[in-house]
């Protein structure tokens, strides 16, 4: 399927999304914002995933399996995440992460 | 199921006793009634122990019972008492049958409050038997806890602040009892194999020295934080202003002889090398608690800080003894917190009883009170008698022992200190007739104290159980002496491994 | 043989017991009646062991010797080292049983008298009970523990009694004062017990006064500061005698002490408790002699110099009470100074036994007089001579006793002060002329200040009194006479074949070349107290005037008491105690409290860490986990 690409290039992507991810996490408030840097946090972890299971056992899947688990399990958090940001967003009328120090101390 | 054993069940079935009990009366008749049995039974440990000595048993602790409780660390269930022992149960016994009575009148949640001093009592009883360090441990911290809810709740003044400042303090020297002890064990078997926790066989062990002198000041300090040692002292008079009667009774009285008690059978005892070359620097701290108790007492105005402070000489008086590495200043050592636990308890519930008359606890609000309350006032001047030693009294017994045990230490440092310590009789003198002479002699200050009453009936049974026990160990002290000093010998001996014992 | 003399200890003790707990169940009057009757069979026990003693089987060849009547181990200390309870039976212990049991009970009987209608009459009874249990275990001790026991129990009986109107501040601060100073000596006392028992090992008197037993022979153990430990420890023994003898500079207590009842003055402050300091040094005399001589001097300097400065102090006080308060401390000085020029031996202890002499007369006629003195206030209801004069026709009774007393004591032949003061001039005389002149001086003063006391209240301006004097009642004037013929004939008996240093007795007399001048210099005192006195006259208001600042030093007692006020209230309280009271509630409570503001003030600093961002807490964290990555990639390319 990706005969010829080097890992290295898939490393380079994950790298870029993960750190792209990490800075939407930090710099962004809106709560959406943030949990879509986090949905890039996990992928940039799955094509890992995926492309090491492609070098080192080509003739298993345990990598892929794993990654569509990892999918799954996005998919389920991000549905909680959201049902928690809407509670929040009934309560205080934006979702502004700066907001949210009730946890302070 | 065996004797000792049951000192810490009665208390157990008392409280589960008082859970059922429907009011006021009931509650405090339950408790007297379990604390009455506690009595008789501590009386007949003492005569059935020395039945049992006269009748030519000589093994180091009698009554013993040895139940495994966690095997992976060896920790056991293991009691047994020697004639030390069974003094400090016998004193537990009459300071806690006392207690029950002084408390009478508390009507704030009554059945809580009793739940807490029968609880708070099971663990000193527990303290004194166990011979296993880690059961040891655990009832240490048995009986402080219980000391927290019994000031916060039920105390006077800033009793929050006093009682977190007691708790802390006390907590602060548990952990560092916790360090010896687990030092203590896991070098309970130099040779390898099974670790241990019980006295006994750690007693029969050599520990290397250097060890010893690492682990000896953590024990000291940690035991000598509840037995008021200078300058972890200051728990004790705040503690005692704020808490209820029964309370300051049962603290000063027994709890801080668990203090006493420990640095005698856990610190000097198990780690004998390290207490004599360390011992010089607490013998300086614990001759400075004596002088300086005393002369802190002279300044104070309240009667439980004069009090606090008189308590910190004393019990610095019984550290200073056991360092003096002696047979008769041990035993004069034990004497003194013996004499110490019934007068100082004397003492409290007296304060107690005239502050819920007067309602003011400083003495120069007060005056000629032995004119409108003669028992209380005559009961005052026995108690301060006692303390300032006069012979018929338990106090003239137990410091006479410790000095004149102190005095065959022939080096000058040693005869300073006692000097020192000796010449803290006439402080106490003073503090004690000022005390007495702005107190209870004199004009009446205030008219409305012309219409008290003197003790009710059970104030009158708390004091004279308490001033029967003081005089009769004043009187006639040998037995009891005897009885002591036969205790102290294993320990002796192992001192003697260590070094010179005069 | 004597096991039935423990009973003349123990009578009183059940005494107490009895009146204390049960005298209020009764009419006052039964406990006076019963503690009166208790003490009598005291006194007759204490007569027949001195029958018994002195007659029958005291003697073992030629010396009295010292029988253990009783002995009992109270507590052990160390192998060596027991105190015991006893009963030990020598001269000058069944001497001490007879003056403590007839004094007494002489105070017993006239105090039927004196203390009715009293408020707490059955507590003064009781306590004069306990007062003489502890003056009688004193005595008997077989050892110096118990005599330190009793010792302490007399210094609390006498607190009790001191401050029996307790309602009164001047009495509360008397009584304190005499507890506390004593006290302040008998920590002197218990370090020379201490030494003295490291030392020899023993507490036994027996072994302790041996001449060739260990403790003397033994040497006398290291020295310090040029003195031998023995030499010390017999010091702060002294110094415990000295504490209770109201020597000089521990005699401030004395004085004040009359504010208790005139008869527990009578009992314990001039016959019996005061005199326990010559009576310890009398039975440790042994040992002063053979091991501590430089000991021994101390005693005689103290005796001597107490005895002058009292005398003279006595001559300016206006309380009559007080007058014989130091009249007392100044006869005591006389008593120790004997002892102190005394040798060992039959002959060579003419010291020895003129001290313990003078002991035996003195409580006669120093208890007459306090009891004499009590009547007269019963009578005047004022202690100021001041407020009376003229009372010899309302008081036929206690005027002729007093007159005997003074006479006695101001040392006029044939009265028993006379005979007992010239064995003490005598015996300073063998050892040197100043002595002698010294206590020529002492006996001029004393005959003066007596006549001054006697010629005012009897004699001098009759006074306008409120309503009459008049006699006290029968049972207050029968002690009075009875004593009045102990003061008269006690110095008939032949002390020095009874009481000797060393139990061998000899025969005294009377040497003129003492005598007269004795004689003569009382007879002066009187004469001059009486020229002075007798009628109104202004001249000792023109002496008095012309000693000037002397005169005003010996009336306020040579400021002793403002200089113990100083040193007690100002520097101990101000500068010892209340500066720890500080220091234990600033320097260490602070920083015990300390700790716990710094533990919160770390707390609170550190809280804001905890922001409630989430973001920051994410940039905290990745960092950190970048840092560790970089950290852990160093560490591996090392």
């Amino acid at each position: 399927m990706f005969e010829g690409v080097p890992l290295t290039w898939f490393l380079i992507l994950a790298t870029i999304m993960f750190f792209v991810g990490i800075y939407g996490f930090l710099v962004r408030k809106n709560l959406i914002t943030i949990l879509m840097s986090l949905e890039l946090i996990l992928n940039s972890v799955n094509i890992n995933f995926v492309a090491f299971n492609k070098l080192l056992y080509p003739e298993h899947l345990e990598g892929m399996f794993f990654t569509v688990f990892i999918i799954a399990v996005a998919a389920a958090e991000a549905s909680v995440a959201i049902a928690i940001i809407i509670n929040i967003y009934r309560r205080l009328v934006n979702i502004d992460v700066e907001n949210m120090k009730e946890m302070k101390y | 199921m065996d004797i000792l054993t049951l000192f810490i069940v009665i208390p157990v079935i008392t409280m589960i006793g008082i859970v059922f009990c429907k009011d006021h009366k009931q509650v405090k008749w339950a408790a007297a009634i379990g604390m009455g049995i506690q009595l008789l039974m501590a009386a007949y440990l003492i005569i059935h122990f020395l039945m049992e000595r006269n009748a030519g048993n000589t093994a180091e602790m009698l009554f013993v019972k040895d139940v495994v409780w966690f095997p992976s660390l060896n920790i056991h269930y293991l009691v047994g008492v020697d004639g030390i022992s069974v003094a400090m149960i016998g004193l537990t016994s009459i300071v806690i049958f006392a207690g029950v009575f002084a408390s009478w009148e508390v009507e704030e949640l009554t059945k809580e409050f009793f739940i807490s001093l029968i609880l708070l009592s099971s663990g000193v009883f527990g303290f004194f038997i166990s011979l296993d360090l880690f059961t040891l441990f655990l009832f240490y911290e048995l009986a402080v806890i219980p000391m927290y809810l019994l000031i916060g709740i039920w105390g006077s003044g800033p009793r929050e602040y006093s009682a977190m400042k007691l708790t802390l303090m006390l907590m602060g020297g548990s952990a560092l009892i916790m360090v010896g002890l687990l030092g203590l064990y896991f070098h309970s078997n130099p040779s390898g194999g099974q670790l241990t926790w019980s006295i006994l066989d750690i007693s029969k062990v050599h520990i290397p020295v250097d060890v010893q002198k690492f682990f000896f000041p953590f024990l000291f300090v940690g035991f000598g934080v509840l037995g008021a040692l200078f300058p972890f002292h200051t728990w004790s008079p705040d503690g005692h202003a704020s808490a209820p009667t029964a309370v300051s009774m049962l603290h000063a009285g027994v709890l801080m002889k668990l203090g006493g008690y420990g640095c005698f059978r856990v610190a000097v005892f198990l780690l004998p090398e390290a207490a004599h070359e360390l011992g010089w620097i607490f013998i300086i701290l614990t001759t400075i608690s004596v002088i300086y108790g005393a002369f802190g007492a002279v300044w104070q105005k309240d009667l439980k800080y004069i009090n606090a402070y008189s308590s910190v000489s004393h019990c610095g008086m019984v550290l200073f003894a056991i360092l003096m590495f002696n047979k008769t200043a041990m035993d004069g050592a034990i004497l003194q917190m013996i004499s110490h636990g019934i007068m100082t308890a004397l003492f409290f519930a007296l304060i107690g009883m005239i502050y819920g008359r007067t309602h003011t606890r400083y003495i120069n609000e007060m005056g000629g009170l032995m004119k409108v309350m003669p028992f209380l006032g005559v009961a005052y001047v026995i108690g301060g008698l006692a303390s300032l030693g006069l012979p018929g009294f338990s106090g003239f017994v137990a410091e006479m022992t410790i000095f004149v045990g102190a005095f065959q230490n022939v080096d000058t440092f040693h005869r300073v200190a006692t000097i020192i310590g000796v010449s803290s009789i006439v402080v106490t003198a003073v503090y004690i007739l000022r005390v007495i002479g702005i107190l209870l002699l004199g004009k009446i200050k205030n008219e409305h104290y012309e219409h008290l009453t003197d003790a009710k009936w059970h104030e009158r049974l708390s004091t004279g159980v308490l001033i029967f026990g003081i005089t009769a160990i004043g009187l006639a002290p040998l037995w009891l002496s005897e009885m002591i000093s036969g205790g102290l010998g294993p320990i002796i001996q192992r001192l003697l491994l260590a070094g010179p014992v005069h | 043989m004597f096991t039935y003399t423990v009973w003349i200890v123990l009578i009183p003790f059940f005494l107490f017991i009895l009146i204390g707990f049960f005298g209020h169940k009764f009419k006052p009057l039964v406990s006076g009646v019963v503690g009166t009757s208790g003490l009598f069979a005291s006194m007759a026990l204490s007569y027949y062991t001195a029958y018994q003693y002195f007659f029958v089987v005291g003697k073992t060849g030629d010396v009295f010797g010292k029988i253990i009547g009783y002995n009992t181990v109270w507590l052990k200390l160390t192998e060596k080292l027991h105190i015991d309870l006893g009963v030990l039976l020598d001269p000058i212990s069944v001497m001490m049983l007879i003056v403590i049991t007839t004094v007494s009970f002489m105070v017993h009987l006239y105090s039927i008298g004196y203390m009715q209608g009293e408020k707490g009459y059955m507590r003064f009874f009781s306590m004069l009970s306990l007062f003489s249990f502890s003056m009688l275990g004193l005595v008997v001790a077989t050892n110096i523990f118990q005599m330190y026991i009793f010792w302490e129990l007399v210094g609390v009986s006498s607190y009790l009694l001191i401050g029996f109107y307790y309602t009164r501040d001047t009495a509360v601060a008397a009584s304190k004062k005499a507890f506390i100073v004593t006290r302040f000596a008998d920590l002197g006392f218990l370090i020379g017990i201490l030494l003295l028992s490291f030392n020899t090992g023993t507490f036994d008197f027996l072994t302790l006064t041996d001449p060739n037993g260990v403790a003397i022979t033994q040497g006398s153990g290291i020295m310090f500061l040029g003195l031998s430990t023995m030499t010390w420890s017999m010091i702060f023994i002294f110094m415990g005698g000295a504490g209770k003898s109201a020597m000089f500079p521990l005699h401030i207590w004395l004085p004040d002490a009359m504010e208790g009842p005139t008869p527990v003055s009578a009992l314990i402050h001039a016959a019996t408790m005061v005199v326990a300091g010559v009576y310890l040094v009398a039975r440790m005399f042994p040992i002063f002699h053979f091991s501590a001589p430089v000991a021994l001097d101390v005693v005689m300097c103290v005796g001597a110099f107490s005895s002058i400065f009292a005398a003279v102090i006595a001559c300016t006080q206006y309380d009559i009470k007080r007058v014989l308060a130091y009249s007392t401390m100044s006869q005591i000085g006389l008593m120790m100074f004997a002892l102190g020029v005394s040798g060992y031996g039959a002959e060579e202890g003419l010291g020895f036994m003129a001290s313990m002499f003078h002991l035996f007369t003195h409580a006669f006629f120093k208890a007459l007089l306090f009891l004499a003195a009590g009547a007269i206030i019963h009578a005047v209801h004022s202690n100021y001579m001041n407020d009376m004069g003229g009372l010899r026709k309302h008081l036929p009774i206690t005027h002729i006793t007093f007159l005997i007393a003074c006479l006695s004591i101001a040392g006029i032949p044939p009265l028993a002060g006379f005979f007992s003061k010239d064995e003490i001039l005598a015996a300073g005389h063998e050892k040197s002329m100043m002595l002698f002149i010294l206590g020529l001086i002492i006996s001029a003063l004393t005959a003066f200040y007596m006549f001054r006391l006697y010629f005012s209240i009897f004699w001098g301006k009759q006074q306008q009194y409120h309503h009459t004097p008049h006699e006290a009642p029968k049972v207050m004037t029968i002690p009075l006479i009875l004593l009045a013929l102990g003061a008269v004939f006690a110095g008939f008996i032949p002390f020095s074949s009874f009481v000797t240093s060393d139990g061998k007795p000899f025969a005294s007399h009377i040497d003129f070349a003492v005598a007269i001048p004795a004689v003569l210099v009382g007879v002066l005192g009187a004469l001059t107290a009486m020229m002075f006195y007798m009628k109104e006259t202004n001249i000792p208001e023109t002496i008095s005037r012309s000693l000037g600042g002397f005169y005003r030093a010996a009336f306020r007692k040579f400021y002793i008491d403002e200089i113990y006020l100083f040193i007690t209230k100002k520097i101990l309280f101000n500068y010892v105690s209340r500066p720890v009271a500080w220091f234990d509630r600033h320097i260490v409570d602070g920083s015990m409290n300390g700790i716990s503001y710094v533990t919160n003030e770390v707390s609170t600093r550190i809280k804001g860490m905890q922001s409630g961002q989430l973001q920051q807490y994410a940039w905290i964290f990745v960092s950190g986990a970048i840092g560790l990555a970089l950290a852990f990639i160093y560490l591996w390319t090392l």
